[in-house]
């Protein structure tokens, strides 16, 4: 009889990878399916288009770099997917496919691959399309106004965000809307009901934790109510908690392994900070909405934030020393 | 009151395999193979040559204070002492002894009035009997009680038996339920403790009853059951799972004993009986039989496997302990030692296969229950970074298996870690 001889643990658990970005993918299906009831099927050809531009890329990436399974482990799809959901369903068909690409190839394959990249692809490609075609990214159509319409500017509405950058709650779109997704908006980010199942999908299978989108979430909330414009605070707090891309930021891109700390501290802070950046764009930049570039710029500081706030060594009390 | 220990994680548990199962005695084998170390300290001396012939219960090794004393299992004549192979990989200088199937033993006197003896006198008893740890490290028992006398509130029984498929702990205390809390009340009192906290996990329900109707209102003893989680029996956790307090780095942890180690104690005080046998949980998926054997130290794996009717041919590996811990080994050749607690019979290797990159899941960090932080520990292990891996407390890392256990890119840390320590040590 031959025996094999290995290293301890003999047993390991049945996570692996690919059922990690399978659930990823599961947690997202809720959103998917509001942004289809919402806008209708382009936004599922937007979903399909970006998706495959992605998984495409990511095969010809690791054919090059001769990692040649990284197609298989489900990463791509997910960028694709998250793409996807931060795009307007009126965008044309193209614009996923460049922004697909851009992803896979610049923030993360020439990073070094899957767990290298510094930056969230999703929202690396999104901030990339924002630079050439900001116009086109802002113009959202109207829930249900759209099918499969490619012409969007008889059906051009304002966001929620939109109205409030302008000083004042949105009118006709009551905290219902707001909550269940009937509101303008990019595919994914409408339905804070559908976002908040991947939420509690993603913590039931521990595939993620609470501590990023809820410092974060938080953060924006606290702000919202400390800054608030109009007369009623608590209804500021609200429309910003779940207006805009919060919650798919919050839930889904701020918690993307790669790009995020994974200190317990460390992802406080990070939290925090996508928080207090988002309200500050949203407050002071130029376009309504602070997710996307507070999350990038947040992404920069994840392997400092573990570096610098470390879990507490064991038998070491709390900033003390040895006893 | 419930003080928990951080991290940790759930593995199948396995034990319904070979727990309840009735104790079958290993036959003594044609020849036993007793190592000269089968602790962690100094090596012993042999002090028998090829050819003497020898009684059961002989002294046949001994060395300074830091060793422990090894005991011919058999009676029979000395064939050689050379260098075999050990469970705990590598080789061992080994007394190679015939049996002559007489069992004739040397007298063995106990000290049946123990409460008499003070810690010194148990001791030299318990080192007498060659009574080592049983719950891993092996370290010389009687050590440990010369350093703890006087100096220790409580005294901490370790039952928790954590490592997934053993239950040898677990048969112990059902069926040696009065040695186990003799054991148990003789340390306390001969420690100068209040009591002794015999710490077990809620997954031996028969234990657990076993030992509080052993120990009856007795104030000396206290029986704690705690949630199941792995590695609570890590001394450092149990502690922390225990009092709420975390030892120190570098810091000794103080009066913890084996279940198994304490009912030896007892046995060696009591009736002089030096360490010549010992039940092994014989499992898997691979045994035919899997049950608990008691079998002479010195007796190979494979006769002690055949006890259990044998392993099934798909066996591809076999471990020395639990699969969390447990050390392979390349032959059945090897010799039962004092640390052995199971023969693991695998027919499934660890899923080592799809090894991808590091996705930075974080996983290994929240289940290390030492506050380490593996992903980085990983990456600069590859890298030889000595200065990094100094700075995580590289050293603080016990081996547990928890990060390799649940890395989702079945990436070999605890493995790496292992080396990596080493090369801190050896300064390369």
């Amino acid at each position: 009889m031959n025996l094999s001889v290995s290293s301890a643990p003999h047993i390991r658990s049945s996570e692996n990878t690919r059922r990690l970005m399978l659930t990823v993918l599961i947690a997202l299906v809720p959103t998917l399916i509001a942004g289809i009831i919402v806008f209708g099927f382009r936004a599922l050809l937007i979903v399909v288009i970006s998706m495959a531009a992605s998984i495409a890329t990511e095969l010809v990436c690791g054919l090059v770099t001769g990692k040649k399974a990284s197609v298989t482990d489900g990463s791509a799809a997910v960028t694709g997917l998250l793409l996807a959901l931060t795009l307007p369903a009126s965008v044309p068909y193209w614009m996923p496919a460049v922004g697909g690409v851009f992803a896979i190839v610049v923030a993360k394959c020439l990073c070094g691959g899957l767990g290298q990249n510094v930056f969230n692809p999703a929202l690396a490609a999104r901030a990339f399309l924002m630079l050439f075609w900001p116009t086109t990214l802002v113009r959202y159509a109207a829930p249900g106004a759209l099918g499969f319409a490619n012409n969007v500017d008889i059906v051009a509405t304002s966001t929620p965000l939109q109205s409030m950058a302008r000083g004042g709650l949105p009118e006709g779109q009551t905290l219902m809307d707001m909550f269940l997704g009937n509101t303008g908006g990019c595919i994914g980010e409408v339905s804070a009901l559908a976002l908040l199942i991947g939420a509690a999908i993603l913590l039931a299978t521990r595939t993620i934790n609470w501590r990023i989108p809820v410092a974060y979430v938080g953060t924006v909330a606290a702000l919202a109510l400390f800054f608030a414009r109009g007369d009623d605070p608590i209804m500021w707090m609200l429309y910003s908690v779940l207006g805009g891309g919060l919650l798919i930021g919050a839930i889904f891109m701020a918690t993307d392994y790669s790009s995020s700390p994974t200190t317990s501290l460390g992802q406080l802070v990070f939290g925090i900070g996508c928080g207090a950046l988002t309200v500050l764009f949203r407050y002071k930049g130029f376009y309504p909405e602070g997710v996307t570039y507070a999350i990038l710029i947040m992404n920069a500081f994840a392997w400092a934030l573990d570096r610098y706030l470390p879990p507490r060594s064991f038998g070491v009390a709390k900033g003390g020393p040895a006893q | 009151m419930k003080h928990l220990f951080s991290g940790g994680v759930h593995p199948d548990g396995h034990k319904e395999l070979s727990r309840g199962t009735a104790v079958v005695t290993v036959p003594a084998p044609e020849t036993v193979i007793i190592p000269l170390i089968q602790h962690i300290g100094s090596a012993c001396k042999p002090l028998v040559a090829a050819g003497d012939r020898v009684l059961m219960g002989q002294v046949i090794g001994d060395g300074d204070a830091k060793s422990s004393p090894v005991h011919a299992t058999v009676s029979g004549t000395v064939t050689a002492i050379e260098e075999r192979a050990v469970p705990s990989g590598g080789s061992a200088p080994c007394v190679i002894i015939k049996n002559d199937f007489k069992d004739e033993a040397v007298e063995m006197k106990g000290v049946a009035d123990w409460e008499s003896l003070d810690a010194k006198a148990v001791a030299e008893l318990v080192r007498a009997a060659g009574v080592v740890g049983m719950g891993g490290a092996a370290f010389p028992t009687n050590s440990k009680i010369a350093s703890t006398a006087g100096k220790t509130k409580d005294v901490l029984i370790n039952a928790c038996e954590c490592e997934p498929y053993i239950t040898s702990d677990d048969t112990i205390m059902c069926t040696a339920t009065a040695d186990v809390i003799g054991g148990a009340r003789l340390l306390a009192k001969v420690l100068g403790a209040e009591k002794s906290i015999i710490a077990i996990e809620d997954n031996k329900p028969e234990a657990i009853e076993a030992l509080r109707a052993e120990a009856g209102d007795d104030p000396l003893i206290e029986v704690r059951v705690l949630p199941t989680r792995y590695p609570q029996g890590a001394k450092k956790q149990l502690i922390l799972a225990v009092t709420g307090h975390e030892v120190a780095p570098g810091a000794r942890s103080g009066a913890l004993f084996n279940v198994t180690t304490t009912a030896n104690v007892y046995r060696a005080v009591t009736r002089g009986q030096p360490l010549l046998e010992k039940i092994v949980t014989v499992t898997g998926e691979g045994a035919v039989e899997p049950k608990n054997v008691l079998v002479r130290i010195g007796t190979s794996f494979a006769d002690a496997v055949k006890a259990a009717g044998g392993i099934k041919e798909e066996t591809v590996e076999v471990v020395a302990g639990g699969p969390m811990m447990g050390k392979s080994v390349e032959s059945l050749d090897v010799p039962v030692v004092k640390g052995t607690n199971a023969i693991l019979c695998l027919t499934k290797l660890a899923d080592s296969s799809a090894e991808g990159p590091c996705i930075r899941c974080g996983k290994c960090a929240s289940v290390c229950p030492m506050y380490l932080q593996p992903l980085y520990m990983y990456r600069y292990a590859k890298e030889n970074m000595r200065g990094e891996l100094k700075r995580l407390n590289l050293d603080d890392c016990m081996e547990c298996g928890c990060c390799s256990f649940v890395c989702p890119a079945k990436l070999p840390l605890t493995e790496t870690f292992v080396l990596a320590k080493h090369m801190l040590k050896g300064g390369k």
